[in-house]
């Protein structure tokens, strides 16, 4: 019965001793697996590949609360592979410190990462005790509010500039049999979704007092007790949305199902591959319309120490490849993210990957709660916001209290 | 040697009772066929085994269909237009990541786990059980009361100081390191099973080849192994199933090129492109639940004779 | 025997060497896994250690934050409803369906079979089966409605309150069937004479069961909550492909907290404390019964 299988095992022996002469296997681990993610993927392996090593691809579906687990036990288990995805931020702080990660200072003072990487940010944080320790491959940012254009025709209402419209515009959408919010189950979802409201809301101010400065007397002000009204209809909006992915989310604005999704600029890919047309299918809204200011994260690859010269070689060349004007190029096309360099030429770019570019180039960035925020903090977040996302029966001011316990105590 | 000899017509004496024992029902005798006790009796019966099938039937119907007709609703509906795609798909075309060759790669993988782990965890086992079983020494039964102590341990908690063992033997991430693992997690129930197996057989078989001679090992290869064999196949059918499902260990103790099929099953089903494709889920489901599947239907019998010859006495 | 007792009876090591050498794996799994890895976990619930284990002692600040956080009271909740309810109709399910089968029933093999064979299936395909059929949108709630009751509904996987009924009725499809073949592996084990007996002195049917036989099957239940309380406390499998503990904190369970607290809050000594209250209460309820049941009593 699994001739196929035998054929396919057979083949793939045979097959890696002579396509690979001179070649370097680099296991490559990420929670990359959506549609314009793994596509984004495809780039970075075609252009490692090209180098004349071999990209091994090791993607672990479910996010990365899935795959975290399994790579940091990998890496403390001796068995660490050639590349991994992590955010950009505090997560792999530890495992750096420890001794854990290969230094890629050499490579980034020859591809003169510091004056091209920007913002700035991006690079402090892949550095620990002035060494480099990672290669930031692109940014992120979640204060985006996505909205279907058709699912507003239906339902007779303008497409919103705002949020403040569209939370007028509710309504009249769930009259219309429309899901005014899409959001998915996952806890992170939640949270950044109420990050989002903060910044956007709130403003700039609000935001560095409270997880920069871990302010928790503003954190109980009335400043944030309005965000947590804000919080409040957002959960009314997104009564009923029962998907657990954020891309199921997505697509049920892809499909007109749902109104908006507040949703990092990664939900694009999911838009450019279902075919959308920024402006005409679908409209994005940095900053939900109200504060564009947008709070850089992202992904990076780290390198783990690997006692093997040819493994460390390649480690460099992967490391290279990824700041690579081109790769940058064309990996966060498909990714619909942020290319990591300035003096990349991203003409390519549709509507709202230009406006976000415009917003950098202002010098409107935040620093993203990955890197502010430990993991344990952001955990706890992420279990109040879902809780009270899901569940009607904690009140707004509830919330806010148990908000204030978790910044006075956040590190 | 005679003695041996009526050590085996006892055991061929003892086989015949656990043999009836096994076997037959024991109520009393049905009268009528339509009788109102029947009609409950098999009433229950039946509405039962429609809850234990209805999740069997959805998942097989659901992945002969195509993904509109999913889309417009009842998941009891029998196919209008039966497909095999889902199926081809979940084995040979599924991607994750980059890779998009479905299970197929997983399936060799989780064989080459099964095999060794499953003969490497019943042999300790069935060992252990024998000597707490036949040859208590000090401090045996305490060893045995932590075993059954961890076999309530959740297996998330024992992760870290797991990885720091193998980490140390430098077994991480090799076959040997997971087979060891699957060896230790398996080793209270089975050793609990082995145990009270042997202790279940006439002790007189025991002390007589005591008598003769016979030592440690030659009492368990010769005389126990041989009629041990309801129990080794209640103890592989347990094993099997419990390595075949593993995701947990798989996942952290192996690499990509080595995944079990599991793992290619959870990449399957949560990468998400677009819409779930649900028929593809199901089918990948299926396919990953096959092996045991298979094992129950051809030894299910098997299986509660052997746990009838012994297992649960105490 | 006759050897030894001629070498003058050597010291206590040398006593059952072989059964000794035999044992060495299962003590080492024992003493170095079980009993070396909780010491390990419970001295570093502790520290503060993060994302690595780190010797900086804190006292028992973990362990007060586990206990004000909300989520950890839910997971303690949660596994209270479903380790009783799962216990009970485990064991009754389980019991009625082997009493059923042993009336002599015809096709016994054909029902046994269908009771039994979700076992084979993993908890994370048991899982992803019962979020099907029970999705609103497509599954049972949706066929009651397409046949005409517009107002029905059962959403137990979207609804905070009920939840966790929903895992349960998941978890008891998988695991029923072991149950019941324990049963009536131990049914079988009765002998005639006691059912002859009974019906001499005309004693009802359920009365047998219920005073002579099930007192009697001591031994298959002993075995039968071992495996079924084992596989309470450690439920995580099931809750994370059918629920991922949603909606919000519903359905959040003690061994998820551990994991998602070590690994992805990277807060190893949190996730350790919670080890910890599991560990202990696991100790509570089986070192008493585990030493009455294997270690008090000495045989053969």
């Amino acid at each position: 019965m699994n001739i196929r299988a035998m054929a396919a095992t057979l083949a793939a022996t045979v097959a890696l001793p002579f396509g690979l002469a001179n070649a370097t296997d680099l296991e490559v681990t990420h929670w990359w697996t959506s549609g314009g993610e793994a596509a984004a993927v495809g780039e970075l392996a075609k252009a490692f590949d090209a180098t004349g090593n071999k990209w091994i691809d090791g993607a672990i579906a479910g996010s990365g609360s899935t795959a975290r687990p399994i790579m940091i036990s990998r890496i403390t288990g001796g068995d660490p592979m050639g590349a991994t995805q992590f955010n950009h931020g505090r997560q792999a702080e530890e495992l750096v410190q420890e001794g854990l990660m290969r230094d890629l200072t050499e490579v980034a003072e020859k591809g003169k990462w510091k004056e091209v990487i920007r913002p700035a940010s991006l690079l402090d944080s892949c550095t620990i005790d002035g060494k480099i320790y990672c290669a930031p491959v692109n940014i992120h940012s979640w204060q985006w509010l996505w909205l279907s254009n058709d699912a507003f025709k239906t339902a007779g209402v303008p497409v919103p500039k705002d949020w403040n419209e569209f939370v007028a515009a509710a309504p009249k959408l769930k009259e219309a049999g429309i899901q005014p919010l899409a959001l998915g189950g996952q806890p992170w979802q939640a949270n950044g979704l109420f990050d989002t409201l903060i910044i956007s809301i709130g403003g700039k101010e609000i935001y560095e007092k409270v997880y920069q400065e871990k302010d928790a007397e503003v954190a109980a002000g009335p400043e944030m007790a309005k965000i947590f009204q804000a919080a409040s209809q957002a959960r009314d909006m997104a009564k009923g949305s029962n998907v657990q992915d954020w891309n199921q989310a997505t697509n049920m604005v892809i499909t007109g199902k749902a109104g908006g999704q507040i949703m990092g600029d990664w939900a694009q890919g999911e838009f450019q591959i279902a075919g959308k047309t920024a402006g005409t299918d679908y409209s994005c809204l940095p900053g939900l319309g109200l504060n564009e200011y947008l709070a850089t994260g992202g992904d990076a690859f780290y390198f783990p120490l690997i006692e093997d010269e040819e493994k460390s070689k390649a480690q460099d060349i992967l490391a290279e490849t990824i700041v690579d004007p081109k790769v940058q190029v064309a990996f966060n096309l498909k990714k619909g993210s942020l290319p990591v360099r300035g003096d990349v030429d991203v003409a390519a770019a549709n509507d709202c990957m230009k406006k976000g570019i415009d917003i950098l180039a202002k010098g409107s960035v935040l620093i993203s709660t990955d890197q502010l925020l430990s993991q344990d903090t952001q955990k706890q977040k992420e279990d109040l916001m879902s809780e009270f996302f899901a569940s009607t029966s904690i009140t707004p001011e509830d919330a806010q209290k148990r908000f204030v316990d978790i910044i006075a105590s956040a590190d | 040697m005679a003695d041996i000899g009526t050590l085996n017509r006892t055991a061929a004496g003892f086989d015949a009772v656990a043999d009836r024992v096994a076997s037959g029902p024991r109520g009393r005798r049905p009268r009528r066929a339509l009788s109102p006790r029947n009609i409950m009796l098999y009433g229950t019966l039946f509405v039962a085994a429609l809850y234990y099938l209805l999740p069997l039937y959805v998942m097989v119907v659901t992945s002969l269909k195509g993904m509109p007709e999913i889309r417009m609703g009842n998941i009891f509906s029998p196919p209008m237009e039966i497909t095999f795609e889902p199926w081809v798909k979940a084995w040979a075309e599924a991607c994750t990541g980059l890779n998009c060759d479905g299970l197929s790669r997983g399936f060799w993988n989780s064989v080459r786990i099964l095999v060794p782990s499953v003969v490497v965890s019943i042999a300790v086992a069935s060992v252990s059980g024998y000597s707490l079983a036949n040859w208590r020494f000090k401090g045996s039964e305490l060893f045995f009361s932590i075993l059954i102590i961890g076999a309530f341990i959740p297996y998330q908690v024992m992760i870290y100081p797991v990885v720091i063992v193998l980490r140390e033997l430098g077994v991480y991430g090799t076959l040997t390191g997971l087979v060891i693992v699957h060896t230790i997690f398996g080793m209270p129930i089975l050793t609990l099973l082995f145990r009270n197996y042997f202790a279940s057989l006439p002790v007189e078989l025991f002390k007589a080849a005591r008598i003769d001679g016979a030592g440690f090992w030659s009492i368990y290869f010769r005389i126990m192994l041989p009629m041990a064999l309801p129990i080794f196949v209640v103890a592989m059918i347990l094993q099997v199933t419990g390595i075949w499902n593993d995701f947990l260990f798989g996942v952290v103790f192996t690499r990509p090129d080595t995944y079990p099929m599991t793992v290619q099953l959870n990449n399957i089903v949560n990468s998400v492109q677009g819409v779930k494709e649900y028929n593809v889920n199901m089918a990948a489901t299926l396919l990953t639940g096959a092996v045991p599947l298979i094992v129950y239907f051809v030894s299910g019998r098997l299986f509660v004779r052997g746990i009838a010859a012994g297992a649960v006495k105490g | 025997m006759v050897k030894q007792a001629a070498a003058g009876r050597p010291n206590h090591l040398f006593r059952n060497l072989n059964s000794k050498i035999a044992s060495i794996p299962m003590i080492l799994v024992a003493t170095v896994i079980f009993l070396g890895g909780t010491i390990w976990t419970v001295f570093y619930s502790f520290t503060n250690s993060r994302l690595l284990p780190r010797l900086s002692f804190v006292g028992i600040e973990q362990y007060e934050r586990l206990w004000a956080s909300s989520r950890w009271i839910i997971s303690i909740q949660n596994l209270a409803i479903y380790g009783i309810l799962s216990l009970i109709f485990s064991l009754v399910i389980g019991f009625m369906l082997a009493a059923l089968m042993d009336q002599k029933i015809r096709f016994e093999n054909t029902f046994r079979t269908i009771f039994l064979y979700p076992f084979a299936l993993s908890f994370i395909v048991t899982g992803l089966v019962w979020q099907w059929v029970l999705n609103p949108e497509f599954g049972v709630q949706s066929v009651v409605r397409s046949l005409g009751w517009t107002s029905f509904s059962f959403d137990p996987l979207y609804n905070p309150q009920i939840v966790i009924y929903g895992i349960l009725i998941a978890a008891l499809w998988q695991g029923t069937g072991l149950v019941m073949c324990l049963m009536l592996a131990g049914l079988r084990g009765i002998d005639e004479d006691i059912w002859k007996a009974a019906r001499v002195d005309g004693i009802p049917m359920w009365r047998t069961y219920l005073f002579v036989v099930i007192p009697m099957m001591r031994p298959v239940f002993v075995t039968t909550l071992v495996i079924i309380a084992s596989g309470i406390v450690k439920v995580y499998d099931l809750v994370v492909a059918q629920t991922s503990g949603g909606p919000g904190n519903a359905s959040e369970v003690p061994a998820k907290y551990v994991y998602d607290y070590m690994f992805q809050a990277q807060n190893l000594g949190q996730g350790f404390a919670a080890s910890t209250m599991m560990l202990l209460t696991v100790a509570i309820i089986i070192i008493p019964w585990a030493y009455l049941e294997f270690g008090g009593r000495k045989r053969g």
